[in-house]
């Protein structure tokens, strides 16, 4: 496992750091301006778009996720098991056949404005496609999956007396979620937090066929020097930041959270 | 009616098909010590899960200091549940888990921190208020399940089998400081279980339940010594039995035979109250009640019966003796260790079973 993982990392840690060649192959020549490149202010909005749809994304899943996690959990034995099978067989087909699939769905004369104008919800087809509301729909139906599964599994271990015994010391349902359900099954949201904003952050096929390929992505980004700019070393070092990026933030969140932990036990 | 606490009226309860509480019916009165005693699957949890609102009584009624409780959320009950796994915050201390309920209910920080502290005081764990449940014994999470009620302040505490998961020495120990902390606090305690000494032990008074039903309410004592049913008799303690026939009546005791024990002479016992239609009753006798002996002791026992001595047992305290009195009864006696002076008896030996006419119970069928 470790080689399967390390091994490409490395090289891609070493191609950052060569320069480009003039008809597009790696120049073993070490530099640091692929580096220098990422401060770029073309850059930042790409960056600052990515991290703004990947956080909206997780939040959107997490706010999706729980109730039905939750329920799941709370459901009779023999229908968790239907129920968790139907959140997953979607991964049996393809992701870029179920993006197009989406594209369909969002088209301007698709099956969602033909559904709202036929509803009479509204007179106008509205222009959801190649929009980044339609890279957020196809992020959140994508990695929604990541979320509702680690959620199941904290919340399926959860001890139901433990919430009945916040509702008989008088709590409301709001501070039963706050106080007593939210903490206990903080280890699955983190789990299932992490596992959606990573992939969405560096996202390309969603963001290239239903954000119409004029609103970029990190991921695309990275695609776009990889393969059109044939810029090995810059899609390295773009990949690389990225990555070391969200491993220092994960990082950064269990440290506090550690302390945060002893600070309430007051030890 | 001031004095009542909780009150059940008719209640029923299914729980799929099966009828889990059946047409109940109680009075509990303020600031006693009840208990609901009855093996597993009667449906003492079930009744004090509809009192706690968890469950909703399929009918009936059930009101707490005279108000209906019909339709009243847990958290707006004033009615704190001591749960049989204690259920305590796993991811919050001591005083955290303890000051929750006032919390909630937006008590003032001095207030909440004193009546924390007072809660704490009373099951001596003051010291360990910053303790997270997982670093308590079993008997010190149980102390801050019962701080955590009594915290409140409530109308009515209960308790689910509060003393189950513990071994049976601090079981015992507990048994009489729950009973001191109720009578401390003069809350009114409901309390489940299915263990007949604990019940019996800690309650003013004991509701012995079976098949969702109560059979019968009363004190200790009452139930112990005077059970009006067999299944009551048998649950409250180990009882010897021997159905017969009422030969003759007097004013206060009557004369029974049975078929199934030779005996020399028509057993004496005591009359139960009110009149005596039936022939057919059950004899029922405590194991502690019997005298084994060498000689029948004429004119000190009202009754002796022969019999055969199949098993002894000794447990420490006390010697236990299975006892054959015919092909078809088995009675057994429990006598206790009282040293030298007390007469040993072996395997097969021949002895004479005595007891008085008011050591006997008996039921007519």
């Amino acid at each position: 496992m470790g080689i399967f993982f390390f091994i490409p990392l490395l090289i891609v840690l070493a191609v950052s750091f060569a320069s480009r060649g003039t008809d597009g192959g790696v120049e073993w020549t070490f530099s640091l301006t692929n580096y220098a490149h990422l401060a770029d202010p073309l850059y930042f909005r790409i960056y600052g778009r990515s991290i703004a749809l990947a956080l909206a994304t997780t939040a959107l899943c997490l706010l999706l996720g729980f109730p039905l996690a939750y329920s799941i959990a709370r459901a009779p034995i023999r229908w968790q098991g239907i129920w968790l099978l139907l959140v997953m067989i979607p991964f049996w087909t393809n992701f870029l056949v179920r993006t197009y699939a989406w594209m369909f769905i969002l088209r301007t004369e698709g099956l969602m404005n033909t559904l709202l104008i036929n509803l009479g919800v509204m007179t106008q087809p509205i222009e959801l496609l190649y929009s980044d509301w339609a890279i957020l729909i196809g992020l959140v139906y994508g990695y929604l999956p990541f979320m509702v599964l680690p959620l199941y599994a904290a919340t399926e271990r959860l001890d139901l007396s433990v919430v009945e015994a916040a509702w008989d010391l008088y709590a409301t349902g709001w501070s039963v979620f706050w106080r007593v359900i939210l903490p206990l099954t903080k280890p699955g949201v983190i789990a299932g937090c992490i596992l959606v904003f990573i992939p969405s952050l560096g996202a390309f096929i969603t963001p290239d066929l239903l954000g119409g390929a004029k609103t970029m992505m990190v991921g695309n980004l990275i695609q776009h020097e990889y393969l059109v700019m044939r810029d090995w070393p810059l899609g390295s070092a773009i990949s690389f930041s990225l990555m070391a990026l969200v491993l220092l933030a994960v990082m950064a969140y269990f440290k506090t959270d550690g302390r945060l932990d002893r600070l309430e036990r007051g030890v | 009616m001031a004095d009542t606490s909780v009150e059940l009226r008719d209640l029923v309860k299914y729980h799929g098909a099966t009828l889990a509480v059946d047409h109940l019916s109680l009075e509990v009165r303020a600031g006693e010590f009840f208990s609901i005693l009855g093996p597993s699957g009667a449906g003492k949890t079930t009744t004090l899960r509809l009192v706690g609102g968890f469950e909703r009584p399929d009918r009936g009624e059930i009101l707490v200091e005279g108000r209906s409780m019909q339709n009243v959320p847990p958290n707006l009950r004033p009615v704190n549940l001591v749960f049989q796994t204690y259920a305590l915050f796993p991811h919050m201390t001591v005083f955290n888990n303890v000051a929750f309920g006032l919390e909630m209910r937006r008590i003032r920080r001095a207030e909440l921190r004193s009546r924390v502290s007072a809660a704490l005081d009373m099951v001596k764990l003051s010291d360990k208020h910053s303790r997270l449940p997982s670093q308590l014994s079993g008997g010190e999470q149980q102390r801050v399940a019962l701080a955590r009620a009594l915290v409140n302040r409530p109308a009515v505490v209960l308790l689910d089998e509060p003393l189950g998961a513990l071994d049976q020495q601090l079981r015992q120990e507990m048994q009489l400081e729950l009973k001191a902390i109720q009578k401390q606090v003069g809350i009114t305690f409901i309390c489940v279980t299915h263990h007949q000494e604990e019940a019996l032990t800690m309650s003013d008074r004991v509701a012995v339940m079976n098949h969702g039903r109560v059979l019968q309410v009363g004190s200790p004592q009452e139930v112990y010594e005077s059970p009006t049913s067999e299944v009551v008799a048998r649950f409250i303690g180990l009882s010897n039995h021997l159905s017969g026939r009422i030969v003759t009546v007097g004013g206060t005791t009557c004369r029974i035979t049975s078929p199934d024990i030779p005996t020399t002479q028509p057993l004496l016992v005591r009359r139960p109250p009110g009149p005596m239609e039936a022939n057919r009753v059950m004899l029922l006798l405590r194991p502690e009640r019997l005298h084994v002996s060498q000689d029948a002791q004429a004119g000190r026992f009202d009754n002796a019966v022969s019999a055969r001595i199949e098993k002894v047992t000794y447990t420490g305290s006390e010697m236990q003796y299975l006892l054959r009195l015919s092909d078809s009864v088995l009675w057994r006696a429990r006598l206790p260790n009282s040293g030298a002076r007390q007469e040993r008896f072996r395997v097969g030996e021949a002895v004479f079973l005595c007891w008085n006419a008011d050591d006997g119970v008996i039921l007519t069928e």
